[in-house]
């Protein structure tokens, strides 16, 4: 339920944004993060961004979730 | 518990910082006369500890111990018998998300619900409830609203964007913190220390859990997900025994600030006012749960369809959720374990939900 997973802001538009999750490209709301900028990394929960990474960070987390998909555990649709 | 480790996912460099905390952990732990009971909150931690056997690489006094932290398994029957009265009226599409579909109730899940032909749409996100209230103008759209501190800012921040008027939501949010409370207090459960969940914590910080170590002498360290991070946590909260001192810790830094998200807190504090709320299989918590202030009841669907249910809240006959949920027992010491109740036909709602302590170690046991 609590699962966040890391994406890169590509573009930005009010409280949305255009973010990459390992080469899926998604719509997110990023309204909980105001200052978020394009290039950075976020993790983002049910759709929403809820705080910003780094870039090595959103790299380990990335593989943590990658894992979870292959263990059946979650579906990728059910939380990007 | 298995004793093969099987590790190919981590790198080289992780393995062997995996190897020296473990070790270092031993040496501590022969140091504390006392055995240990650490308790985690978190489904997505359960994952990781039963996923990687780190139970069987500790030393034997140390114990980890799965508390209430999947909020599927603790949102009340009653809030799911109302969720089911709503998807049986015509005019009403209930929303939801996927974990909560199989859940028993007191009389259908919404599952079985949907297979008589209810209007129940699975949604990842709020933001899709509202869409589909957009497109469906001529009809309700009811959104489950469950989760923790991590979800709540969610539907926070869409409420404050003035969502149609055919939106509404169950709000059934749980508060973390006031949950501690309650676990210190058990008798005979005795816990010693707290990981605490890192993505609740991103939205909430550290700082609300500060006043519990004090209190009760119970350090607690805010974690992430991987397995490192979870090791890192456990040695800090036994280093902190060992110590003896008491503070919250935060080995989750990467993400998690000490005030948390402002941002999100300010959304929280706009839509909603604390209420004691009703855990499935632990009773009433003073100040747990989330209510809809005043500017934003029309947006309360048990308000807005006038729905009373009145259903026990126990859990289903022979199911021991109630024990598992406090880390009482753990799954295996259930009789209805991987027997009459499996992920395929589950009897408690610890066996349905993705963090449901006793899915997750259903699907990481010995076979
Ligand atoms: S194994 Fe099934 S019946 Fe037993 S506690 Fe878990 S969910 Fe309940």
């Amino acid at each position: 339920m609590c699962l966040a997973i890391p994406g890169k802001i590509l573009s930005l538009e009010e409280h949305f944004a255009m973010a990459d999750f390992a080469g899926t490209q998604k719509k997110i709301v990023v309204a909980l993060l105001p200052k978020i900028q394009i290039g950075e990394y976020v993790i983002v929960h049910a759709g929403y961004a809820i705080e910003k990474i780094s870039h090595e960070a959103a790299q380990d987390s990335l593989t943590a979730w990658k894992e979870m998909i292959s263990e059946g555990l979650v579906a990728k649709e059910d939380y990007v | 518990m298995r004793m093969e480790i099987n590790w190919d996912h981590l790198s080289v460099e992780d393995l062997s910082l995996s190897k020296e905390i473990i070790a270092k952990i031993h040496k501590i732990m022969l140091k504390i006369p006392n055995p240990i009971a650490i308790m985690h909150v978190c489904g997505t931690h359960e994952y990781t500890i039963a996923k990687n056997g780190i139970r069987s690489l500790l030393p034997k006094n140390l114990r980890v111990i799965s508390g209430p932290g999947c909020p599927v398994c603790v949102c009340p029957a009653t809030d799911i018998d109302i969720a089911v009265e709503l998807a049986k009226r015509e005019d009403v599409i209930l929303t939801t998300f996927g974990d909560m579909m199989r859940v028993p109730s007191t009389t259908y899940s919404l599952l079985e619900l949907k297979a008589r032909g209810a209007q129940i749409e699975v949604v990842y996100s709020p933001h899709d409830a509202i869409e589909l209230a957009k497109n469906n103008p001529d009809k309700e759209v009811v959104f489950f609203a469950i989760g923790f501190e991590t979800t709540a800012p969610l539907i926070a921040f869409e409420l404050t964007m003035n969502p149609p008027s055919n939106f509404s939501i169950i709000c059934a949010y749980k508060l973390v913190p006031p949950a501690m409370d309650v676990l210190l207090k058990i008798p005979h459960l005795e816990i010693n220390g707290f990981i605490l969940p890192g993505h609740v914590c991103a939205i909430i910080g550290a700082k609300p859990f500060e006043e519990y170590p004090k209190r009760y002498k119970s350090p607690m360290v805010v974690s992430g997900f991987e397995v490192n991070d979870m090791l890192i946590s456990i040695y800090q909260i036994i280093l902190q025994l060992y110590n003896k001192t008491a503070t919250v810790g935060n080995s989750y830094t990467r993400v998690v600030q000490y005030e948390g998200n402002l941002q999100a807190q300010s959304y929280l504090e706009k839509a909603f006012e604390v209420t004691d709320s009703f855990w499935r299989g632990i009773g009433e918590i003073p100040n747990s749960g989330y209510q809809l202030r005043e500017k934003y009841h029309k947006y309360d669907a048990v308000k807005k369809f006038d729905v009373h249910v009145d259903s026990d809240p126990k859990m289903p006959l022979g199911c021991s959720c109630s024990d598992v949920l406090i880390g009482k027992i753990t799954p295996d010491k259930c009789a209805l374990f991987g027997k009459t109740c499996t992920p395929q036909h589950p009897i408690g709602p610890c066996m349905v939900s993705h963090e449901g302590a006793c899915k997750v170690n259903y699907m990481f046991r010995d076979i």
